[in-house]
């Protein structure tokens, strides 16, 4: 019963050779599928390409059904499992400065190093300031050390959150997931027509 | 179907809901291993500890942040996430030559704007993200994809928080990109 390094079943000896494999594995599937491309990306904020969603919310749907589903068959103790913990004010304004980071960069840190990898130099330049932007952080984390430690609500699940059990959650994401697919297939359709300067 | 991009330059992407079922099913894999889900931001944040802590040792030691990333056994480099994040860099380097898109060093960017100023948005977007990052708890893969995943609630925050910002200030930088 999984998860397997936890539980000593795969030694951790071998734990950054997985480690290794599995972010091959996520490389190759983000470059792929065309994240190695910032003007990619950020069509999903323009309505010209919604390739970040699909790849995104497919992504999240499989894992999220996928680990219910081995928690259910017994293969996996989701008890086991590594839930981020919630520090809700700090992240809310966290995810908001990334946010702008994404519209200003074009990238977010995984997309940016397999650009690296083909070549591009915008991607470097971005990875160089993700490498500043964590410098500063560190210098400067006296100053707000006591608001990155408020709001401190531990573990919690989005189903203890909202009160509903974390399968109900699961059907209705995933029901958000496929609207939102199609939403934006038609989005996509009708932002294109006029859109001639766009090439991939 | 589509009039405007003509299939000989369009570059060969898998199709993007292929792509998510093979995302999801790595991330479901590596649960199922490691018991912790994919991450990125991580492995900058280990290089930055580390370089502080060859340059100016005493320095890194008396940062309440960056101590705690420090120990005295092993380097910070010593990390699961550094081996994973150059696993993405060699998987993007296969992807890139398998399908024919490694080429010389270039900038990608709108025709409307010159190469500076997308080095220098690409820059401070880093910088945003990087500091971002560190409140968040992680970036897109690990707080917004793995932690939405796994039902934390703090992932299902960072992912609507970062997307909505960025769709409420899209309209402000849309000379970058179309």
């Amino acid at each position: 019963m999984g998860p397997l390094i936890p539980q000593g079943i795969i030694p951790m000896g071998w734990d950054f050779v997985i480690a290794l494999l599995i972010g091959i594995a996520f490389g190759f599937i983000l470059e792929a599928s065309g994240f190695s491309s910032s003007r990619n990306i950020t069509g999903v904020f323009y309505g010209y390409n919604f390739v970040v969603l699909r790849v995104f919310f497919t992504a999240v749907v499989v894992a999220m059904i996928g680990l219910q589903y081995f928690d259910y068959f017994g293969w996996l103790d989701l008890n086991q499992i590594y839930v981020l913990p919630t520090f809700l004010s700090p992240m809310i304004v966290g995810a908001v400065i990334m946010g702008v980071g994404f519209i200003i960069g074009g990238f977010c840190p995984g997309t940016s190093y397999t650009a690296i990898a083909i070549g591009k130099i915008d991607a470097m330049v971005f990875t160089g300031g993700l490498f500043l932007g964590i410098f500063l952080f560190s210098e400067f984390f006296p100053f707000f050390e006591q608001f990155y430690y408020s709001d401190n609500m531990g573990n919690i699940t989005i189903g203890e959150f909202l009160g509903i059990s974390n399968l109900m959650f699961t059907m209705i994401f995933t029901a958000i997931a496929v609207i939102a697919f199609y939403v934006t297939w038609l989005i996509e359709k009708r932002v294109r027509k006029n859109h001639e300067e766009y090439k991939f | 179907m589509n009039q405007i991009v003509n299939s000989s330059d369009r570059p060969r992407y898998i199709n993007p809901y292929f792509g998510g079922v093979l995302l999801g099913l790595l991330l479901l894999l590596t649960f199922y291993i490691t018991g912790r889900g994919l991450g990125a931001s991580g492995a900058i944040k280990s290089a930055v500890v580390t370089t502080v802590d060859k340059v100016a040792p005493q320095h890194a030691e008396s940062n309440t942040y960056m101590k705690s990333f420090i120990s005295d056994d092993h380097s910070p480099m010593y990390n699961w996430l550094v081996f994973e994040s150059f696993g993405v860099f060699i998987g993007g380097l296969l992807s890139g030559a398998l399908f024919g898109r490694i080429k010389k060093l270039r900038i990608e960017k709108s025709p409307k704007i010159s190469n500076k100023t997308r080095l220098i948005a690409a820059g401070i977007g880093g910088v945003l993200f990087g500091i971002g990052s560190q409140f968040g708890r992680g970036c897109s893969s690990g707080a917004a994809l793995a932690g939405t995943a796994s039902l934390s609630f703090g992932g299902l925050v960072v992912m609507l928080f970062m997307f909505g910002t960025g769709y409420a200030v899209a309209y402000f930088f849309r000379k970058l990109w179309i």
